[in-house]
């Protein structure tokens, strides 16, 4: 009998352009809690996916109680006592909690060769599991119902239901408050007590040093190594998660703050429960940094001021001058430009090239007569930020989704430098990039900065905004709470001012 | 490592372009059988590539439409009756004025290039009805098309009282009939002296003009990126500062104009129109595109490819007409290419997990 309850070993798996995992491996002993850690883009999501079945693995094995095990799919997973509760929710709102609990392995009625699906027993087990979590929800509500945290507890409740022996837990804690934190925490010590295998993966480091009995870390795709918790400081699991020390982290910055250019008075959206009543304005070569928590609407504020949602009252002005942004282009018209926090989904152009990706947002520069592009000036401008950037690519005709996440980045900037824009709104402009790249981003930003650009940084990663920002602007459920100079900021005042609830 | 890269990259060719390569081996094939069977060349003949080139030039127009529905993720479902409504319109225009069954007998003779740009103008108006209720209302494409469809088809019933017409005039029906010999400034006919060229038909000039339009549209233009940034990833494109609403709405007008010059077309080519006609054209001309690698996921298409695909379309229904093949069949087997296309389309662009 093996001393793991389950084994990973020498798992590669490569997305295009991306070596996602190289030769990772993952040991858990049955009625731990093992925590993975991680910068962004380290790899232990996807570690975690072929685990569950959700991506087949390159290369490596699996062995589960000390047999080797192939895993086909999530269902696979669940059936063999393996659950995993995502980074991001896969909620189906318009149904009730007990459904989504239940989605895909409802208890069922048998009439002969008719099946239906046994609503009773459904909700009566719903129930049950939900009190077993602690959570005092009607299993008939629609999921919708439910705030963003409870979902996830009620996700939490989902996985308990499947009676697992491993649970994997994505970074459970983003969005709960100080309290549903201690209640997942109680849960997760029962789960424990009764022999349960947990992976925690996680970006708090209290939160780690608490729960977990082992610590593994991964970087750039491959195994660091594996720790006892109680041996661990907070800097060593630094070092070792980024590879090198905490001083070379940033770059040196040479920009120098100069006269308020763009504010931003009493800005409220149309939608109550998003921001309010923000103010807050940036100077010439600054650097704002906006921390807030998950669910503190930063990033609905910035699509607000770039219009890409609507707003109710407020007043945008640059240099004094009053701006009307009801949709993105009159934001771009005005000399804003803003990288969105899902690359994927509202950044790249996929399908289509670099060159088509860099010129997109500034074609009406390179008319000839007024209806034909210059396609020697696009090419001419896509080079000369492909070797100002340092952006890694083939050729200009490349396509963008064949790029891994740094160099996708470095395009999008390059998108807004070709309209020469003088606020740049960057929503976590280092998210998803390795390491290396996201050094490169951030001599990026802070050369924007320098040459006098305004810089808007929204960041959840507490190093980087103390590491970049001039001023840190703090939000908490849609209102602004808070400043603090760049200098003095840390983790403890940013974190006082971001869990202001009202 | 060469080897087995040139073995993979010769199957991924080969999955790239089954379709296309299953229907040169048909035509290999009907070529040789009719050959064999008859004791003589009646497949390869210019008589027959000329029929092809004309059965393909209004089809290719069509299909041009509607490629910039697919490349930004819709579709148009109204283009077939779109069709069939600018044939009878035009029908309307240029009946011959002695003719006694004449639908608008007040009418004065109208030249039929100005009865063509009516038709366009008017079919232009269906296009920005499809293009606003797309992009202001929101309205999944399929959806509105389709409302659209019916709505072109019961107005074109009332306008033409469900009467089929005939009776062109001589200029319009020249205008399908025509080849470059009949080309003609006054007494002079510049093109009849010219081998091969004199026999080009002018239906095939109006594709050429129109793919050399589309050509230069989606390639060299601000319309034609903001098109692809759209199908690629409307969102992104949004951010970008796309007028996606614009953008949507002049390529639903730009389709319409299409099927306004191709309904046209074909009204000249049958020599007559009726509600029927253009029946099914909309998703000849959808099947077109896609076999000719305009990707039902957005953001990918070629003007070349919407050529290759409506080529293969048309060669496969000739085909089909030499073997012999009863026109039932025909069907089942346009459907089967349609489907196979696009699964082969699709397999390409799946994610890899």
């Amino acid at each position: 009998m093996s001393d793991y309850r389950l084994e990973m070993r020498g798992v590669v798996k490569t997305f295009p352009g991306v070596k996602a995992l190289d030769h990772a491996q993952l040991k858990l002993r049955p009625g731990t809690v093992h925590a993975l850690m991680g910068e962004n883009g380290a790899g232990k999501s996807t570690l975690m996916k072929c685990m569950f079945g959700i991506y087949h693995m390159d290369e490596g094995e699996m062995f589960y109680e000390g047999e080797p095990v192939k895993i086909n799919g999530p269902l696979d997973a669940l059936n063999k006592g393996i659950a995993m509760v995502h980074q991001e929710l896969q909620p189906i709102p318009e149904r009730s909690i007990g459904e989504n609990i239940y989605v895909g392995r409802y208890p069922v009625k048998r009439f002969g060769p008719v099946v239906t699906i046994d609503h009773e027993k459904m909700y009566e087990d719903a129930a049950k599991v939900l009190e077993e979590v602690h959570l005092d929800f009607n299993p008939r509500a629609k999921l919708g119902s439910l705030s963003v945290s409870q979902m996830q507890l009620v996700e939490i409740a989902k996985a308990v239901s499947a009676d697992c022996k491993v649970l994997i837990l994505d970074e459970p804690t983003s969005s709960l408050t100080a309290r549903e934190v201690e209640a997942l925490f109680t849960i997760v010590n029962e789960l424990r007590g009764k022999g349960v295998s947990i992976v925690y993966i996680s970006h708090k480091m209290d939160e780690i040093l608490r729960i977990s009995d082992e610590v593994t870390i991964m970087r750039d795709g491959q195994y660091i190594g594996t720790w006892e918790a109680k041996s661990l400081t907070t800097d060593f699991i630094i070092t070792k998660m980024v590879g090198r020390e905490l001083s070379n982290l940033y770059p040196q910055r040479q920009n120098v703050p100069g006269e308020v250019v763009f504010e931003v008075e009493d800005f409220t959206s149309i939608n109550p429960k998003s921001f309010r009543h923000v103010s807050f304005n940036v100077r010439k070569g600054e650097i704002l940094g906006v921390a807030g928590l998950v669910g503190a609407q930063r990033t609905e504020l910035m699509e607000g001021l770039f219009g890409l949602r609507c707003h109710d009252t407020g007043k945008i002005t640059y240099k004094g001058e009053e701006l009307k942004i009801n949709q993105p282009k009159q934001a771009i018209d005005n000399g804003i430009a803003m990288l969105t926090e899902d690359r994927r989904a509202t950044g790249i152009l996929g399908v289509l090239s670099i060159a088509d990706n860099v010129s997109i947002a500034s074609l009406k520069q390179y008319l000839i007569g007024g209806i034909m592009l210059d396609d020697k000036k696009i090419e001419q401008l896509v080079q000369d930020n492909v070797a100002k950037l340092s952006i890694k690519t083939p050729s200009s005709k490349t396509l963008i989704q064949s790029l891994s996440g740094g160099n996708q980045q470095k395009v999008l900037i390059s998108r807004w430098l070709a309209n020469d824009p003088e606020v740049f709104i960057l929503d976590e402009p280092t998210r998803g990039i390795d390491v290396g790249a996201k050094y490169e981003i951030y001599c990026i930003i802070a050369e924007l900065a320098r040459q006098g650009k305004s810089v808007i940084m929204i960041s959840s990663e507490m190093g980087e905004l103390i590491g970049m920002s001039d001023r840190v602007m703090v939000m908490c459920d849609g209102r602004v709470t808070g400043f603090i100079d760049g200098k003095e900021a840390n983790q403890e005042n940013i974190m006082a001012l971001a869990t202001q609830f009202e | 490592m060469d080897k087995k890269l040139g073995v993979k990259s010769v199957t991924k060719f080969l999955s790239n372009n089954a379709i296309i390569i299953l229907i040169f081996l048909l035509a290999v094939f009907t070529a040789s059988w009719t050959w064999w069977t008859r004791g003589q060349n009646t497949f390869l003949t210019f008589g027959n590539f000329s029929n092809l080139v004309v059965n393909m030039s209004p089809r290719f127009i069509i299909a041009c439409g509607v490629s910039g529905c697919l490349i930004t993720k819709g579709t148009d479902l109204s283009a077939g009756r779109q069709v069939g409504l600018a044939a009878c319109l035009a029908a309307m225009l240029l009946q011959q004025l002695d003719y006694s069954a004449r639908m608008l007998p007040w009418l004065p003779d109208i030249p039929w290039g100005v009865a063509m740009l009516i038709v366009m103008a008017i079919m232009a108006l269906f296009g920005a009805v499809n293009g606003c209720v797309v992009a202001f209302l929101k309205v999944p494409p399929f959806i509105a098309t389709l409302g659209m469809q019916t709505i072109v088809y019961g107005l074109c019933s009332i306008i033409t009282g469900n009467q089929p017409m005939g009776g062109y005039k001589d200029t319009y029906r020249g205008v399908a009939s025509g080849r470059l010999r009949d080309f003609a400034i006054g007494d002079m006919k510049p093109f009849d002296p010219i081998p091969g060229v004199r026999e080009i038909p002018y239906l095939a000039i109006f594709a050429v003009i129109v793919g050399i339009f589309f050509w230069f549209l989606y390639n060299k233009t601000r319309h034609g990126k903001y098109m692809y940034a759209i199908g690629g990833n409307e969102s992104a494109a949004q951010v970008a500062g796309v007028n996606v609403a614009a953008t949507l709405i002049r390529i639903y007008i730009l389709a319409a104009v299409m099927y306004g010059l191709g309904g046209f077309l074909v009204g000249a080519k049958a020599g007559g129109a009726s509600t029927a006609t253009g029946f099914g054209y909309e998703l000849e001309a959808i099947a077109a595109c896609t076999i000719g690698g305009v990707s039902t996921n957005g953001g990918v298409g070629k003007v070349s490819g919407i050529l290759v695909g409506v080529l293969v379309f048309e060669a496969l229904k000739i085909c089909l007409q030499f073997l012999g093949v009863d026109p039932a069949y025909t069907f089942v087997a346009q459907g089967l290419v349609i489907i196979i296309a696009v699964a082969l389309d699709l397999r390409k662009y799946l994610a890899k997990k």
